[in-house]
């Protein structure tokens, strides 16, 4: 059989449309969703496009920098906000919070996904995050 | 079947000792152990024992004693005291052996661990981004279940107010100065709503158990701490545990509330009929969420309990009476011991300052860790 069990599935895909989109695992029997995708879970689960818009279901400042390895960031250590955000009907996805004043975020708080430089500093490439949801003017 | 118990206990001091490794930690609390309940090291005649980090137990056997005993090496995370525990009172209720050890150690380095994405089987920007921290999902977990269950933040400050109190009367603890509330709350943040105060940090300690069967407790005169259950569970579906990049809508059940149930039945008592518990407080906020998780109180009870001093030493249910984690610190394959040391001490009457005052009968201990176990015992004098 040819199947990876170790790689991972790209977790961070621009799609067509020109948009990023983080890619979990879905299971159309059970319902179930898993984020990320990896390579052991593909025989249950089938690559999908996770909702780009959701709620702080719960949040925290990380303040220390945390050990490397297996921390990436810069020395020069800046804390960020971190939160698990609820994508309806699908899951909870663990991510970077950014655009935000600490003391204004709270739970239930509508945000979108986007991308901010990657933690390596390599040119070009990007991580997720979330931001609050920027309201709509039409 | 029959009946097993505790007792020996004997533990090397919590916290920071230079020059001395964890096996020799282990060692040292066997002897203690042994002394205890005056046996030889020949009169043991199996052993469960490991280490998270700090070695295979077995080769303590070279200090001990080369009695040919039979020794088993366990490692299982946090449960690893928890799991030494059962397979050696399994051992003694199936009727194989009549006398057996339990032994936990560990020395960790200074700061939080740093476990590694692919030991996890997580990706590596897990880690790279910087979301393979504890501290960050305990904050997570009790930020959410503060706001569901409205718990303030100073009933946090309380649980570290109380651990720090407590350990102050408890010889083998790391931190022994009192803390006030004030200062807990003034603490800097790490991560938001925990302080300074309100985590436990890694640690280094040693913890042994001599058990008997009931009968060889009579034939030696040994004092007997029955044991009632000693449990270990992983996690369900649906739990919502350390190290998650995601975690399931319907956030159901945990290793915790499965080991506890599962020890409630086979001792055929709950926790209205508990005097003491030792929960684990990884931080402030876990023991707030044991204290439910184990059945102890209703989500949201803790609020009043805490203000009303319920789980303080000379309280209804004294929790955490030698300071827990928060004040002992964390090595983790002896901190399940820890707690099982603990509880026999208080049944016995011997701990001094930091005794319970409702005449002890029966006594239970949790813990909890990555990635989702949890060993519950329930004791009984």
């Amino acid at each position: 059989m040819d199947q990876d069990i170790t790689g991972e599935i790209p977790h961070l895909v621009l799609s067509e449309d020109g948009n990023y989109y983080l890619q979990g695992g879905h299971n159309e029997a059970s319902g179930k969703y898993v984020f990320p995708l990896m390579g052991g879970d593909k025989e249950f689960f089938e690559p999908v496009q996770l909702k780009r818009e959701g709620t702080v279901w719960s949040f925290t400042v990380q303040r220390f920098r945390p050990k490397t390895p297996p921390y990436a960031g810069p020395d020069d250590f800046i804390p960020y906000l971190v939160a698990y955000v609820d994508l309806p009907g699908q899951l909870k996805v663990e991510a970077r919070l950014v655009d935000i004043e600490e003391e204004k975020v709270e739970i239930g708080l509508p945000v979108e996904l986007t991308v901010i430089p990657d933690i390596n500093g390599s040119p070009g490439s990007v991580m997720h995050a979330f931001r609050p949801l920027e309201k709509s003017a039409a | 079947m029959t009946d097993v118990g505790i007792i020996g206990v004997g533990i090397h001091p919590f916290g920071r000792t230079e020059g001395r490794s964890g096996i020799d930690m282990g060692i040292y609390a066997v002897r203690e152990a042994l002394s205890d309940c005056s046996l030889n090291w020949e009169d043991v005649q199996f052993a469960y024992g490991g280490s998270d980090a700090s070695g295979n137990a077995d080769t303590m056997v070279k200090q001990l004693g080369l009695s040919g005993v039979q020794f088993v090496n366990v490692k299982n995370g946090c449960a690893t005291g928890g799991s030494a525990l059962y397979a050696v009172a399994s051992t003694i209720k199936a009727g194989e052996y009549d006398i057996g050890l339990a032994v936990g150690f560990d020395k960790h380095p200074r700061g939080a661990f740093n476990p590694l994405p692919e030991e996890w089987g997580l990706p590596d920007w897990y880690g790279a981004q910087g979301y393979m921290l504890t501290t960050q999902f305990f904050a997570m977990k009790i930020k959410r279940y503060m706001h569901d269950f409205n718990i303030s933040d100073l009933s946090l400050g309380r649980i570290s107010e109380k651990s720090f109190a407590n350990a102050e009367h408890a010889e083998h603890a790391w931190r022994r100065d009192p803390v006030s509330l004030a200062e807990i709350m003034e603490s800097p943040m790490v991560n938001d709503p925990l302080r300074k105060y309100m985590f436990c940090s890694p640690a280094e300690g040693g913890v042994a158990l001599i058990l008997a069967s009931e009968k060889k407790a009579r034939e030696i005169g040994a004092p007997f701490i029955k044991l009632d259950a000693a449990i270990m569970r992983t996690r369900p579906q649906g739990s919502f545990e350390v190290f998650a990049p995601s975690i399931d809508n319907d956030i159901d059940g945990s290793a915790t509330r499965l080991a506890s149930q599962a020890a409630f039945d086979l001792a055929g008592i709950g926790p209205e009929d508990f005097d003491l518990a030792q929960l684990q407080d990884t931080d402030a906020g876990t023991e707030i969420i044991h204290m439910a998780e184990n059945g102890l109180c209703a989500d949201g009870e803790q609020e009043q309990w805490l203000a009303e001093g319920k789980t303080l030493l000379n309280g209804q249910l004294p929790i955490n009476t030698d300071g827990g984690c928060i004040a002992c610190g964390e090595p983790i394959g002896a901190s399940g011991l820890r707690q099982v040391y603990e509880n026999v001490v208080q049944l016995r009457g011997q701990a001094g300052a930091r005794q319970v005052q409702n005449d002890p009968r029966v006594a239970y201990s949790h813990v909890y860790g990555a990635p989702g176990v949890s060993a519950v015992t329930i004791l009984r004098k």
